[in-house]
C-alpha cells in the first residue's frame, strides 16, 4: 500500500452503428490496491468505457489518460495499443487459453525473464490459492478456479491497472462471497489499483472504495461509495441505486445475531445478514433501509412513550425537510443526523400535517435495516 | 506400373503443400481477419480454381509464365530456361490449382478462434505477430491439417491443369493421373488396374487418417 495515487482522466464520445451513443467522463485518483466501482444497468456503456481503457476500442473522439501517460487522444491522433497499456482484464467468462495449462496461462504475460518469472508464478499460485494445480488444463477446472488462474494471469505481468467486467457473474453465490474477498486482498497485497463494473448494487458495496454510476451512456455521478449513496445527484442516479437510504457504520456488538450498529449520529439495531456473511464487532457494513420501510410519527404523541409505542426497534428522532409527491405516496425526507427517506400515503400525510420543519419521530425496524458488509 | 509418376506425383504433392503453408497462411490470415470491404473480391479470386475447367486455369498459367510474357521472361533471364514443361512450372500451377484447399481450411479455422482470446492476449503485452503465433495457430491446428492434407490430396489428384502446363515428359512431369490416362490410351489396362488401385488406397488412407485424428467423439472431455 502507500504511494501516490494515479489519476484516471476519461472523456470520450462513441457512436455505435446499433444507434447506441456513449458519452462518458470521468477524472478521479484511483490510490495503489483501491477498487473504483463502474456500476449501472445493463446496456449503460458500462463495458465500453472499460474497452476503451484497456485499448480494445477506439472510442470517436476524446481523451483518455492514466497517471502520467496519455492513452488516447483525438485531437493528437493518438492512440496507444493494449500491448503498451498494459492494463489487466478480467471477464466474465474467463477467456483462459485452453491450449495451455494453468502455469503456462500465468507466465504468458511475464516475458523472458525466466527465473524471476517461476518465482513470481509460485507467489502467484500461492497467492490465488492454487498451489498443485500448476499442470491441469482450463477445461479441468472448476468456475472460481479458472477465474483465480485469470486474476492470477491479470496480475502476473504487473499492471498498473486491473479492470474488472462483470467478473463473478456466472459464479455460484458461495464462491462468488469467497472470491469477492479474495480480489479485495490481492488487490491491496499487491498494491494494484481496479476498476470494477458491476450491475449488482450489493456487490458495489461489498467492494468498491470509489462509485460512479453510468446511465444511458453518460457518467452521472462519481464519488466515495458512501457520499454516491447519501447523495445521489440526481433522480436517475436515485433510481439506479435502488435503495433509497444507505448509511456507513460500524458493528459495535453481535449478540446473537441482533447487531448494535455505530452511526455518526445515531445507534441503530439491526439483525445480522446471512449466517456465512460475518458481521462482527469493529466491521464496516452498510445498512440500507428502504422507504417503505421506515413509519413517520408526530413527537408530542411518541415523546415518553418511545419504548412503548410498537414493535419498531429504532426510533430516531429528526425534523421534516423535504416532501415529493411520487403518485399516491408521498417521500418524506428528514433529517436525523443522517438525511433518511420515509415512504407513506398521502393520507397519513394530512392526517400527521407533515410540512418541512416539522419534528417527527421516525421508526424502523429492526429487520428492515439491510446489513452488507464492507468485505 | 509406372513407379516413376507416382513418385514425381507424391513429390509434387508435398512440395505444393509446404509452398502453400508458407502462402497460404498470410493469406488466410488476411481473410480472416481484415475488414476491408472489398475484402469479398479477393476471396473470389482465391475460390476461382474450384469451378474454373483445369483446362482453361491451365491455358491461363500457360501464357502467364511462358516466354510471352514478362514473369516468363523474367524467370528464363534468371534460371537459364523456361518455366512451362518443367518440374517448377508444374509447381506454380499446383500452387495456384489447390490455394483455395489450403486457404480456406486456415480461414476458417482462424476466423473460428474466439476473438476476445486474442484480445486478452494484447491485454498481456503480447504483440499481434506474437499472438497469432502463440494462440492462433496452436488453436487452428485442425483446420490447418485440413488444409495441408487436401492440398495435397488435391495436387496428387489433378490432371488438366498438369497436362496444360507440363506436357507429357517422363520423369519431369508426367504425372501419376496422366500416366493412368497414357495406359488407358494404350490399350495397357492391366498397368491402369494397378496405378488406379494404388492412387485410391492412397486418398483413401490420407483422408481416413485425417478424418480419424480430427475426430473428437473419441476424446475423454469435449474439446472446446
Amino acid at each position: 500500500m502507500g504511494g501516490m495515487a494515479d489519476q484516471i482522466a476519461i472523456d470520450l464520445t462513441h457512436h455505435f452503428a446499433s444507434g447506441v451513443d456513449v458519452h462518458a467522463s470521468l477524472d478521479r485518483a484511483v490510490p495503489p490496491g483501491s477498487i473504483l466501482v463502474l456500476f449501472g444497468p445493463s446496456g449503460a456503456g458500462k463495458t465500453t468505457v472499460l474497452r476503451a481503457l484497456a485499448g480494445l476500442l477506439r472510442p470517436d473522439c476524446g481523451r483518455i489518460a492514466f497517471g502520467h501517460a496519455t492513452w488516447f487522444d483525438s485531437t493528437a491522433h493518438q492512440f496507444v495499443p493494449p500491448q503498451d497499456r498494459r492494463v489487466g482484464y478480467i471477464t466474465q467468462d474467463t477467456l483462459l487459453f485452453p491450449h495451455l495449462t494453468v502455469k503456462a496461462n500465468i507466465e504468458y504475460g511475464m516475458g523472458r525473464s525466466r527465473d524471476g518469472g517461476r518465482l513470481r508464478t509460485a507467489e502467484l499460485m500461492d497467492l490465488v490459492q492454487l498451489r498443485g494445480l500448476e499442470e491441469r488444463r482450463p477445461r479441468h477446472l472448476s468456475g472460481g478456479q479458472a477465474q483465480r488462474v485469470a486474476l492470477a494471469r491479470a496480475l502476473a505481468p504487473a499492471p498498473p491497472l486491473v479492470l474488472f467486467d462483470e467478473p463473478f457473474a456466472a459464479l455460484d453465490a458461495a464462491t462468488r462471497r469467497s472470491l469477492r474477498a479474495d480480489v479485495r486482498r490481492l488487490l491491496r497485497d499487491v498494491g494494484t489499483s481496479a476498476i470494477l463494473v458491476t450491475h449488482d448494487r450489493l456487490e458495489a458495496m461489498a467492494m468498491g472504495d470509489d462509485l460512479a454510476v453510468m446511465v444511458d451512456g453518460r457518467i452521472r455521478q462519481a464519488g466515495p461509495m458512501a457520499d454516491v449513496f447519501r447523495r445521489p445527484a440526481d433522480s436517475a442516479v436515485a433510481r439506479s441505486l435502488g435503495v433509497e437510504t444507505i448509511l456507513p457504520a460500524l458493528v459495535e456488538a453481535n449478540d446473537g445475531g441482533l447487531v448494535t450498529l455505530r452511526l455518526r449520529h445515531a445507534v441503530l439495531t439491526a439483525l445480522a445478514p446471512l449466517i456465512d456473511t460475518p458481521c462482527a464487532m469493529g466491521d464496516h457494513v452498510f445498512a440500507c433501509i428502504r422507504a417503505e420501510d421506515v413509519t413517520v410519527e408526530l413527537v408530542e404523541r411518541a415523546e415518553g412513550h418511545a419504548t412503548a409505542a410498537g414493535s419498531a426497534r429504532n426510533h430516531l428522532a429528526g425534523t421534516v425537510v423535504a416532501i415529493e409527491p411520487e403518485g399516491a405516496v408521498d417521500r418524506v425526507t428528514i433529517d436525523c443526523g443522517f438525511e433518511l427517506v420515509a415512504a407513506i400515503t398521502r393520507q397519513s400525510r394530512e392526517v400527521l400535517a407533515l410540512a418541512p420543519g416539522a419534528p417527527v419521530m421516525a421508526a424502523i425496524k429492526a429487520t428492515a435495516i439491510h446489513l452488507v458488509p464492507k468485505v | 506400373m509406372d513407379w516413376t509418376a507416382l513418385w514425381l506425383s507424391v513429390r509434387l504433392s508435398a512440395t505444393t503443400m509446404a509452398v502453400l503453408v508458407v502462402v497460404g497462411v498470410p493469406i488466410a490470415y488476411w481473410l480472416a481477419f481484415s475488414t476491408w470491404r472489398a475484402k469479398f473480391l479477393v476471396e473470389a479470386v482465391v475460390a476461382l480454381p474450384i469451378v474454373l475447367p483445369p483446362t482453361v486455369l491451365g491455358f491461363y498459367i500457360l501464357m502467364a509464365i511462358g516466354p510471352a510474357s514478362p514473369v516468363g521472361r523474367a524467370y528464363a533471364s534468371v534460371f537459364g530456361r523456361g518455366l512451362p514443361f518443367s518440374f517448377q512450372g508444374l509447381l506454380v500451377a499446383s500452387v495456384l490449382y489447390s490455394l483455395p484447399f489450403a486457404v480456406q481450411p486456415f480461414s476458417a479455422a482462424f476466423a473460428a478462434v474466439d476473438h476476445r482470446l486474442i484480445e486478452t492476449s494484447w491485454c498481456l503485452g503480447v504483440s499481434r505477430a506474437a499472438t497469432f503465433v502463440r494462440v492462433v495457430l496452436p488453436l487452428s491446428v485442425r483446420g490447418l491439417v485440413t488444409g495441408m492434407v487436401l492440398s495435397f490430396a488435391h495436387t496428387l489428384g489433378e490432371f488438366g491443369v498438369v497436362l496444360m502446363v507440363g506436357g507429357n515428359v517422363p520423369g519431369v512431369t508426367r504425372t501419376v493421373s496422366i500416366s493412368i490416362y497414357d495406359s488407358v490410351q494404350a490399350l495397357d489396362y492391366q498397368a491402369a488396374w494397378h496405378t488406379s488401385w494404388l492412387l485410391l488406397a492412397i486418398s483413401f488412407a490420407i483422408l481416413t487418417v485425417t478424418y480419424a485424428l480430427q475426430r473428437t467423439v473419441w476424446a475423454a472431455w469435449p474439446i472446446k
